[in-house]
């Protein structure tokens, strides 16, 4: 921002910028007005841009016709169930990887990132096998755990990141001031590793609501959550693009709130700490 | 500190993610290399017998596996150069002074947060449709032919939207390493005389070769499965035009129910997968000592 910012250099970044950020969320713009129109307008040619007859009775039907809140409940549990598990799991390792760090602590973590290398197809036999087998097939609690697996690594690492840059000192400074260890994880640590968590735990909750490989291939209808929903919709018979349009556009709008607020952190957790 | 009781606590607080991730990563591999050895179809209960490398020589000589290892090279080519040829420029705009541009990021960023089955959807039919689509509509409003997208150009279809897809990630993560970029450095090549292209070139650009490489990894490892998109659009179809490995040993596990043919595809995927994955553990080891 040092270097001189003429008017006329600011007014071309400024519409560049905005024609491009446009044109790319256009597809989401274009499906929540067609999911305000009726069926005869969503396939009418010319499209109406906004003089069109604004109705919000997709919504309505779609709840009639579908349950969707039960798969949106689906999502929910399944997103935050997973979440929450690998949480209890994460914060104890990556603490541990953080504050007494050993020799083997960077194979550790090198091969926990590994394990997230796996392609899922890669298992998808066994684990299909093994849920059968188990009667886990369409059940909530079986992708909850997969989940959970799937997007440990991640979770292990972005808090291990965040903990690392707890400073030690502040640790040492309190235990000088005679804190027992519970005394310094309640005042000292939790308050500074706050931020961390609440991202990691939000990058997580945007991973596992978007996951479209195991949710399509693990569930049917009971346990479905919104991506197996959404993907009943590709059938011709369910060729309804306006109820199509809103059931996406309830789908994906709480996590497109939720990814504004956690864009920063993004980067940092899907390249592992590699861009900050 | 590093009292012999603070190390057993640090170990035992290690060992439950370190013991199910091991779990998880060595029984259904493990599984998956033995049911590879086998012949094992879930229509004919019972008839499991071991045939040895029959499986991989079977998977590797199927005329669908050569067609998709084809596809799958070609979508995570196109697009990683669509992403990264369209997120630089991007992202050099968005490095400018901008009025809002806040707002423009939550507009560039927002499809990356789009769950798969909805772009995919969403593209297929408002945007892609040859009738009733605004493609179409656009097309014949600046007098062109409509294109029958999933019919004439599948895979070029699949390719746009998950390009769509992963163009925020490349653009947001170029951007991150612009934004660190040391300005001063910049404004001496300026005042040095250095043209704007000069100094994109012997600045910019050596600055931007690690993010890039991580895109490209990353976007590697998950654009080699892509799934959902090809699920819910052309389900591989029509023939094999768009059936890359991920939905060939789907289609063989879960369709056909060719249980060791589809193992010995998914080891198969490991290995393309691993290969990928050696390098960017090496990177993101060497940051780790940075």
């Amino acid at each position: 921002m040092a270097r001189k910012s003429t008017t006329q250099r600011v007014v071309v970044s400024t519409i560049g910028a905005w024609f491009f950020g446009f044109l790319i969320f256009f597809p989401i713009l274009w499906m929540v007005l067609t999911s305000f129109k009726t069926e005869l307008e969503a396939f009418a040619i010319p499209p109406s841009f906004l003089f069109f007859h604004w109705t919000t009775e997709n919504y309505a039907t779609v709840q009639e016709r579908s349950d969707y809140l039960l798969h949106a409940m689906n999502s929910i549990i399944i997103a935050g169930g997973s979440t929450l598990i690998a949480l209890l799991i994460a914060i104890p390792a990556a603490w541990s990887m953080a504050f007494s760090p050993t020799k083997r602590t960077k194979d550790i973590l090198l091969w926990m990132l590994s394990t997230k290398m796996m392609p899922p197809v890669g298992v998808l036999v066994p684990i299909y096998l093994i849920f059968k087998t188990f009667g886990l097939l369409d059940s909530r609690i079986g992708l909850v755990f997969i989940l959970c697996l799937g997007n440990l690594p991640i979770v292990i690492w972005m808090l291990f990141t965040y903990f690392k840059e707890i400073p030690r000192d502040i640790l040492e400074a309190a235990r000088m001031d005679g804190a027992t260890i519970g005394r310094e994880l309640v005042y000292v640590l939790t308050p500074m590793a706050i931020p961390g968590l609440a991202s990691t735990m939000l990058l997580n909750l945007i991973l596992a609501w978007n996951e479209a490989f195991w949710t399509l291939n693990l569930t049917t209808s009971n346990a479905a959550p919104l991506t197996t929903f959404i993907a009943s919709y590709s059938s011709p018979e369910g060729l309804f693009w306006a109820k199509l349009s809103a059931a996406s556009t309830l789908a994906i709008a709480p996590i497109i709130i939720l990814g504004w607020f956690s864009q920063k952190q993004l980067v940092r957790g899907l390249t592992f700490g590699a861009v900050k | 500190m590093a009292t012999r009781q603070t190390q057993f606590l640090a170990r035992s607080l290690l060992a439950p993610a370190v013991g199910l991730l091991f779990i998880w990563m060595i029984v259904p591999l493990a599984l998956t290399i033995y049911f590879s050895t086998l012949h094992y179809s879930l229509l004919d209960p019972g008839s499991e017998a071991f045939v040895g490398l029959e499986n991989f020589r079977y998977f590797l000589t199927d005329p669908a596996f050569l067609a998709s290892l084809q596809n799958t090279l070609v979508l995570v080519g196109s697009v990683l150069a669509l992403t990264i040829l369209l997120g630089i420029p991007l992202a050099l705009l968005m490095d400018q002074p901008v009025i809002g541009l806040n707002i423009v990021r939550l507009m560039v960023i927002a499809p990356f947060f789009v769950m798969p089955t909805v772009s995919a959807l969403v593209w297929k039919n408002l945007l892609m449709h040859p009738v009733s689509g605004l493609f179409a509509w656009l097309a014949e409003v600046f007098g062109l032919t409509p294109i029958d997208w999933f019919t004439d150009a599948p895979l070029l279809a699949v390719i746009l939207i998950v390009a769509w897809q992963w163009l925020p990630f490349a653009t947001l993560i170029l951007l991150t390493a612009l934004q660190s970029l040391d300005e001063e450095q910049k404004e001496a090549a300026e005042m040095d005389g250095a043209s704007a292209l000069s100094a994109f070139i012997y600045i910019t650009l050596p600055h931007l070769a690690r993010p890039i490489t991580v895109v490209i990894l990353i976007e590697t490892i998950f654009l080699l499965t892509v799934f959902a998109e090809i699920y819910v659009t052309t389900g591989g179809g029509p023939g094999l035009q768009t059936t890359n490995i991920a939905f060939l040993i789907y289609s063989q596990a879960l369709i056909q129910f060719d249980v060791g043919s589809a193992s010995a595809g998914g080891l198969v995927a490991v290995v393309i997968a691993n290969i990928v994955a050696f390098f960017l553990v090496r990177i993101v080891g060497r940051n780790l000592e940075a």
